[in-house]
Formats: structure tokens, sequence, C-alpha cells
């Protein structure tokens, strides 16, 4: 306030005290829906505080324990968090794979003058709803169309490419193509309108001229489209992986929070979910996300300078 | 050489219209394969239980109406309840959300003040933290306080969302003339009128499609509701959902199953059948912007 004073003094008629009245909402919600919480979860992670049953343990202070207990070797002699990670990524790549490669090739189609494709609007609507279709929901259909006694088996069974019903919720490879073909159906329109978008910007003149010095399609297409495609590409991989790395509905709902078969399907926010909803393990589920917010800055970054460096010329 | 160029031309032609074609076969496939889970689903939803446990068929089961009716009046899972909560947190929220946000850009584009700079480069820098980072701590007050099952506790967080903040700053960056602004003081509008009725209006388009967009976001959103919510009466759709996938399959309607499903994604889908143009463009101005 006394800033604004100041101010009003210099000029003849100040409006910033206006300025802060209107930013001030988005500040005092920030603060207490999110900065508070945050720092709360940093300061959780250093405590052990759980349900035992009926009976709360703690907060007793323990330093880096859940960190350790994390990041050392259950019973089975695997790291749980670092197996899920894997389980994470497994899943994020097998689906943005193809939503890349796919969402690439039909954004220089859609953008070709040479092809003149009709219908776009159309073709471009459909494409991109699934990414507005509920994820659970998706998910859910997904279940009841695969699932041992659903359609799909009954039609595989029934025109003879499968002798008896295949479960495909059973196998890890099954399991993890349905979560992956899932998240590319939800993506790849996505990604082939940001692409779209980025592929328009790039200056005509440039695609003119190449035309002139007689280059065709291919040679267009690497020399021209995507070097100068890179920076927004770069763009929607980190985002893609930004949210890869948050997965939960698709593989929580498809396999009932089980990440079925033998937990190669369970992804680290569903591990956050368990010791949220059952245990209510505060320190856990803390460190659990001091590492994902380390995780997901670094990834973004490596990501960032290793596209930027290979285009820079 | 008139003879070598036309065959050359039309061996072009020829070419042309063969990676047309493939173009064609290509959109053709994909676009199948987004609306094949969606007919399917359609389709399930019309037959009854003894028809889906039968033999597959690819006929009209006629039994849609019968199914609506079961899976609107099952009271285990109580799916009218379930979509007046999403819709009340949903409609909220995207109210909330997209007025707070062009406020709070407005704020900053229009008004000179010292910490603009500062404040703006905060906001940039808050959009890269993911949100499950907070919920731990979230939570945890919700418990503590004894907020669970209160709508609005989803509904409030919406005020503070950098990104449709980011939107909404590039938006006026670029329709709002501030001698607009300037004009509308010297009628002797307050501040606060100005922004409601002179700025907003200009917004319509940005504040339509970001309402669109954090609607949708809302009313799909499973994570958080699911750990808030433990009332029945106050679940949300995407939990009603979610639980559908832990019932007895070999006891259970699995023609209302399918009928859960299509309600839950119907009203999205009504929307986007209607505004699906300016919901696009609105995806491809965000991507080129961010």
């Amino acid at each position: 306030m006394a800033e604004s004073r100041r101010i009003k003094h210099r000029k003849t008629v100040s409006y910033a005290k206006w300025a802060y009245i209107f930013i001030i909402p988005f500040f005092i919600s920030y603060i207490i829906f999110t900065l508070v919480p945050q720092l709360l979860t940093i300061y959780n992670s250093f405590f052990e505080n759980y349900m035992n049953g009926l009976q709360q343990i703690g907060p007793n202070f323990v330093g880096l324990a859940n960190y350790k207990a994390l990041l050392s070797p259950g019973q089975s002699g695997t790291i749980d968090l670092l197996k899920y990670f894997g389980n994470t990524m497994a899943l994020w790549i097998l689906g943005a794979v193809p939503q890349f490669l796919i969402a690439l090739m039909l954004a220089v189609i859609f953008t070709s003058a040479r092809l003149n494709i009709k219908g776009q609007g159309l073709a471009k609507a459909i494409i991109y709803m699934p990414n507005l279709i509920m994820a659970s929901a998706f998910s859910m259909l997904i279940f009841a169309l695969f699932s041992k006694v659903g359609p799909i088996n009954k039609y595989l069974v029934a025109s003879g490419i499968i002798e008896q019903s295949f479960d495909f919720l059973t196998v890890k490879v099954s399991v993890r193509s349905l979560i992956a073909l899932l998240n590319f159906l939800m993506w790849f329109g996505n990604t082939t309108i940001v692409l779209m978008a980025g592929i328009m910007g790039i200056d005509q003149s440039l695609f003119e001229s190449a035309e002139i010095d007689g280059s065709n399609s291919i040679q267009v297409f690497f020399d021209i489209t995507l070097p100068l495609l890179m920076p927004i590409m770069s763009y929607a991989l980190i985002t893609s992986l930004i949210g890869g790395i948050q997965m939960f509905d698709v593989p929580q709902v498809l396999t009932n929070g089980r990440g079925t078969p033998n937990l190669t399907s369970t992804t680290v926010i569903m591990m956050l979910n368990n010791f949220l909803s059952g245990s209510k393990n505060y320190g856990r589920a803390g460190a659990v996300s001091v590492l994902l917010f380390i995780v997901t800055g670094i990834l973004s970054t490596i990501v960032y300078r290793m596209l930027a460096k290979q285009y820079k010329d | 050489m008139t003879i070598a160029n036309s065959s050359r031309s039309r061996k072009a032609k020829v070419q042309l219209f063969i990676l047309r074609v493939l173009a064609y076969l290509f959109i053709g496939i994909l676009v199948a394969m987004c609306l094949f889970f969606f007919i399917m689903l359609l389709l399930m939803s019309s037959k009854s239980n003894s028809q889906l446990q039968g033999a597959f068929s690819l006929k009209w089961g006629g039994h849609f109406l019968e199914n609506l009716h079961n899976a609107w009046n099952d009271a285990s899972t109580n799916i009218p309840r379930g979509m007046v909560n999403s819709f009340i947190v949903a409609m909220s929220s995207a109210l909330i959300t997209t007025y707070f946000s062009a406020l709070t850009a407005y704020g900053i584009h229009v008004y000179e003040f010292r910490f603009k700079r500062a404040i703006f480069t905060f906001i940039m820098a808050i959009m890269m933290i993911p949100s499950q980072v907070s919920a731990v701590g979230f939570i945890q007050l919700a418990y503590k306080f004894g907020l669970t099952n209160k709508l609005w506790l989803l509904i409030l967080p919406g005020m503070a969302a950098p990104v449709v903040f980011f939107y909404m700053k590039q938006y006026l960056e670029s329709v709002l003339p501030l001698e607009m602004v300037e004009a509308a003081r010297i009628d002797g509008s307050s501040e606060f009128r100005i922004f409601n009725e002179v700025v907003l209006p200009i917004m319509k388009p940005a504040v339509a499609v970001q309402m669109i967009f954090s609607f949708v976001s809302s009313w799909n959103n499973y994570f958080m509701p699911s750990l808030l919510l433990t009332k029945p009466e106050k679940r949300t759709v995407p939990i009603m959902i979610a639980m559908l996938r832990s019932a007895d399959y070999s006891k259970f309607d699995m023609g209302k199953v399918f009928m859960f499903i299509l309600l839950a994604i119907l009203p999205v889908m009504l929307v986007y059948a209607v505004l699906s143009k300016s919901i696009i463009k609105g995806v491809t101005s965000g991507s080129v912007k961010g």
C-alpha cells in the first residue's frame, strides 16, 4: 500500500493500487492451496507420520529415513520406487513413440499444399476427440471390451483367430500395450494440432525457395520442416514427458489399482496414491513427491538441452 | 523434348495421385481407430446383459433405453447424484478459473507498478511445478481441518491457474488497446467496472475456450477427488466409474456398465460436437504461444 502511495505522488493519477487489488486473489489462493501444501509436503518427507490400523504413529522427525527406505531394496530384493519409475517410463515411451511419429506424419500431410487434403476440419475434430474423454471412463471401456468375457475376446474366438479367450489383463505385454494404446489414442490428435501450428508458423518462402532449388519432399522435410519444428517439438515432448511421469488414471482403473501382473504396470503416482489412501503415510508420500519433483525438473532440462544442441546448426 | 516433358509430368501426376491415396488411407485408418471405441461403446450400451454374455454380434441390441433406465436408477452407484456433483465442481471451477485468471492477467497487463516483472516471472516459474507435489500437503490439511467431502475445496484452488493466466495475458496483449481503458476512465467508470464491462466482453473468445478446457479437465479429474470425497453422496463421476472396475462381473449387468461409461463422457462429447472448431483453435493458439 505504501508503495502505491509513493507512486501516486510522482504521477498525477496512479492506478497501481488496482493492480495489487486485481492480482491479490490469485496469490492468496496460490499460497493457501498450492504453496503451503507444497512446503508441507517437503516438511512431511522428513517425518515418520502414518496410521497403523487406527493408531497414529508420529509425527516424529526421522531425517532422511523416508528417502532411504524408498531407495533401498525391499523384501523382494528390488527397489519398488525404481521399479515403478521404470514402469512409468516404459508405459510413456510405448505410447509416446507412435504418438509423436504419427502426429508428425499427420501434421506434414495436413499442411502439405501439394497433397491438398480435403475434409481436414472433420478429421482433426475426430482425432482430437479422445483427448477430451474422461481417462477413467476410457480405461473402463477398454477393460470392458478386452476383459476375458468381453466382446473383443468373443469376436476373436468366434472368428477363429484364437482358440480360447485370452486374458489381456494378466499378461505384461498386453496390459502395457493396452495402456500405451489408450495414451496414444488420447494424445496423438493433440500433438498433431500442436505440430501443425508449428509447421504453419514456418516462413513459407523457405519452402518456395527449396522447391525452386529442386529439393524433393523428403529433403524439404529433413532440411527445413524438422529443424525448424524442433523448438515446438521439444516443447511438446517435454510436456508429454511431464504428463507421462504423472500417469495415473489409466493404469489405476485398467488394473483396478493392482498394477497387474506382478506390479509391472504400477506407476509412481499409483504408489503415491497407495500411501495416501490407505495408511495416510504422509512421510513416505512426501518423499515420493519430492523425488518426483526433482526427477521432473532434471528430465525436462535434459530433453530440452539435447534437442536444442542437436539442431543448433 | 516435349514428349519427354509430358511423360515426366504424367509420371509426377501418377506419383501425386498415389501419394494422395496413401495419405487419405492413413488419415482414414486413424480416424476409424478413434471412432471405433466410441461406436463400440454406443453399440454395447444397446445390449442387454444376456446379449452381452452370449455370442458376439455387431447388431444393435435394442435395449438402449432399458439400460439407460437401469443405469440412471441404480441406487448403489447413484449416477445422477455423481453427475450433479461433477457439474457443480466443473462449472464453478471453470467460472472461477477463467474469471480470476483474466483479472490477474489484466492487473499485470494494464497497470504499471513496481513488482510487475517480478510477479510475472514468478507466475511463469510456478507453471512448471507438477500439481502432485502439493497433493500430499493438501490432503493432509484437508483431513486435519475436517474439509474432506467439501466440494468447494476442489473449486477454490482454481483461482490460481498459471497456465490459464498465461493464455489470458497473451490474449490481452494481442487484442486490448490501452486507449480503450483510458477512454472508459474519462467516462468516469471505476476500474472494476472497466474490467467487467469493457475488458471482459473483449476477452470473450479466450474466456470461452479456457472455460471449456477447465470444465473438461475438472469433469474428468480423478486423482484428487478420489482422495478427498469419501462419502457416497459426494462422489463425482470419475470416482463412480473407477468403482465399477472392482465389481464382481459374474453378477454385474454389463449393459449397465457400458451405459455408465456413456453417461460419464456424454456431456463433454455434446459440448464438443457443438464447439469443436473453437476448441481446436484454442489448442492451436495455446501451443504456439506456449
